[in-house]
């Protein structure tokens, strides 16, 4: 995730100079629940999500190796599935679903990835405010106890930006 | 295999060649990052790609492969400030996304802020056109290997 949208477009809007709409809510759940060329790429899909959670899993592959010497799986990987996982579970805290951005995300290493398994993560909307969600999430493989990695992270519900946009805030700062 | 990273990242040393490094990982060539030297300091580039869009409508990179840019950047600079040739593994790592990354080459630069015995802590940041106008940093913290 980590877009920073483009502002809504507006009637004489400074802040979408492509003039490229952005996407909807209903768009954004489709693209990060397995659309996106890079999800495709990876392979990655929801297992399971429901109101504020989501459970996605990313399959082993070769190219994911960080450490060729041990055969583990880069970090990056791990940051695009709990980042994914993340967005997944924060724009289904919403009804009806609201654009979002990643802000940041923490990941705590607690072991490295097993080689050729499957990796899980599990994210989980811990408190929601007007325009942040708070997150946390956990890796893991065969064993949802034995975690690789635990994460938290911190989005923004961008759709709320709109209400703010006529005082001037509405500008691509961040 | 061991042989042959510890041996690819010696000689990629040797040879002043921190690009080798970056072909030495998997992950790295798969994300298509690419690695120079601007005078002595280490610059990382992730080649645009279709395949690591993560939003097509806007279009943006996948986050995900940013903070995949910005560690493998921070790995690379320990790798090329260090005597050993082993990878560092990361302890922590936080990313903060500053602003969206458009459909273009992104480049990255780190900075070993503690270089321990055992851990060390850098700091990397991302950007695309300006680099005063980055588009995500992290902070992380990394198991050092003894050489």
């Amino acid at each position: 995730m980590a877009n920073d949208p483009v502002t809504p477009a507006r009637p004489g809007s400074k802040g979408n100079p492509e003039g490229k709409k952005p996407p909807t809510a209903e768009e954004m759940i489709k693209l990060i629940s397995g659309s996106t060329p890079h999800s495709r790429e990876l392979g990655l899909e929801v297992v399971h999500s429901a109101r504020g959670m989501a459970i996605m899993r990313l399959p082993w592959h070769e190219r994911l190796v960080g450490n060729p010497d041990e055969m583990v799986m880069h970090g990056g990987v791990v940051t695009t599935l709990l980042d994914s996982v993340c967005g997944m579970a924060t724009m289904s805290a919403r009804q009806p679903p609201e654009r979002i951005v990643t802000l940041d995300l923490r990941i705590d290493y607690q072991r490295p990835a097993t080689p050729e398994l499957d990796l899980f993560a599990r994210a989980e909307v811990t408190k929601m405010t007007r325009t942040i969600a708070f997150l946390s999430a956990v890796a893991y493989q065969d064993d949802p106890k034995d975690t690789v990695a635990l994460a938290t992270g911190t989005f923004m519900f961008v759709g709320s930006r709109r209400k703010r946009a006529g005082k001037g805030a509405a500008d691509k700062k961040p | 295999m061991s042989n042959t990273l510890t041996a690819r990242i010696g000689a990629a040393r040797e040879a002043g060649d921190p690009n080798a490094m970056a072909e030495a990982i998997p992950y790295a060539r798969f994300l298509d990052i690419t690695a120079a030297l601007d005078g002595d300091d280490l610059v990382a580039c992730m080649n645009f790609n279709q395949r690591i869009i993560g939003n097509p409508i806007l279009p943006a990179i996948h986050g995900g492969t940013i903070g995949g840019l910005l560690e493998t950047t921070a790995i690379l600079k320990l790798l090329w400030m260090q005597e050993t040739v082993r990878i560092p593994k990361t302890i922590t790592i936080t990313v903060d996304y500053l602003r969206s990354a458009g459909p273009k080459d992104t480049f990255a630069r780190a900075s070993v802020t503690k270089l321990g015995a055992r851990v060390a802590n850098v700091k990397a940041f991302a950007w695309q056109d300006d680099p005063a106008r980055p588009v995500a940093g992290a902070n992380a913290n990394f198991m050092l290997s003894p050489a």
